[in-house]
């Protein structure tokens, strides 16, 4: 989901990174907040940083015949909220854009919007709509980050497809070319993601019962 | 719920995720098999727009493959340090606290 350094025109550039600058500094206000209100949760807020580090390192393969990598952002935006994951995508951005080679500081903005923003953002709301319709809290997490990874790949897309529209085909026509190699290549390794979020979603459950209930991802009076 | 052995049946299951496409036939039909739909895009980009240059191009680039994979590693063992010791020192606790 790496839109590579200078691969978008400039003023495509200044406008994802105007869309996606105030989200990062209210992620940023909200991790100052949670830090001073749940002291304890921090340590599990870098390790939901920690999460997203991880999984974007890991390229995989899938059965179109390329590689891709998840994002890990659905972990930490069940846990504290969309808007902190866009500041965890952000550094995880930054350190890739800087030291890989891979992303680039010029379209920083539209990958933040992508990977720091839609995704988490996506997962957040699955998550709240399959708990309120009474699903287990393992189904919320995995539906979360399954589609929340998905979208991300989805609005690289079309981000592409804004900035290249197709000369015969238009923004929609260079859309199905994009979304042909980001969202197709995306299906099994987003449910490899939402699988690996379960995984540690588990862990947390068992291990750090008093951080999710402190910050209501299971009931106060319930135990796991 | 049996943490180990759900824990593990899913990581079973990305495991397969992984090594299916790479046992499918599917590297033979292909120039570069298994390369970055990152740079995928890149080639539709040359197709639709062939007269587009990059304006910027990055300030650093990993002089090799091989560092370039030294970064991704470290990238990821920060992140899985960080993660474990976090679930190691939990549990850890709740050992103690069951003990007290």
């Amino acid at each position: 989901m790496h839109i590579m350094e200078g691969f978008l025109p400039a003023a495509h550039c200044v406008g994802w990174a105007a869309a996606s600058a105030p989200v990062v500094a209210y992620g940023a206000w909200r991790v100052k907040k949670i830090v001073e209100e749940h002291p304890n949760a921090k340590l599990l807020l870098a390790s939901s940083g920690a999460f997203a580090f991880v999984l974007s390192a890991l390229k995989m393969p899938s059965v179109t015949g390329s590689c891709s990598h998840p994002t890990g952002t659905g972990l930490g935006a069940v846990l504290f909220g969309p808007s902190v994951m866009a500041v965890m995508g952000t550094i995880v951005l930054l350190f890739q854009a800087l030291l890989l080679a891979h992303g680039g500081l010029t379209t920083l903005g539209a990958n933040v919007f992508s990977m720091g923003i839609v995704g988490p953002f996506v997962s957040y709301g699955i998550y709240k709509a399959v708990r309120g319709a009474g699903g287990s809290l393992q189904a919320a997490v995995f539906l979360a980050a399954t589609l929340g990874d998905f979208a991300t790949y989805c609005t690289t897309a079309l981000q592409l497809a804004l900035a290249f529209p197709d000369p015969a085909g238009g923004i929609a026509g260079s859309a199905a070319k994009f979304l042909g190699i980001f969202a197709m290549t995306q299906v099994p390794l987003a449910i490899a993601e939402g699988l690996l979020t379960v995984v540690v979603m588990n862990l947390l459950t068992r291990y750090s019962e008093g951080e999710l209930k402190s910050l209501n991802v299971i009931n106060q009076g319930a135990s796991a | 719920m049996n943490l180990l052995r759900n824990n593990t049946f899913l990581i079973a299951l990305v495991a397969l995720i992984v090594v299916v496409p790479l046992a499918l036939p599917i590297a033979e039909s292909m120039d570069e098999p298994f390369g970055g739909s990152d740079d995928k895009a890149e080639g539709v980009i040359a197709e639709v727009a062939p007269d587009y240059k990059p304006w910027f191009s990055s300030i650093w680039e990993p002089p090799s493959g091989e560092i370039e994979s030294l970064l991704f590693a470290l990238q990821a063992s920060l992140g899985t340090g960080i993660l474990a010791y976090y679930i190691g020192l939990r549990r850890g606790m709740a050992r103690g606290a069951k003990k007290d």
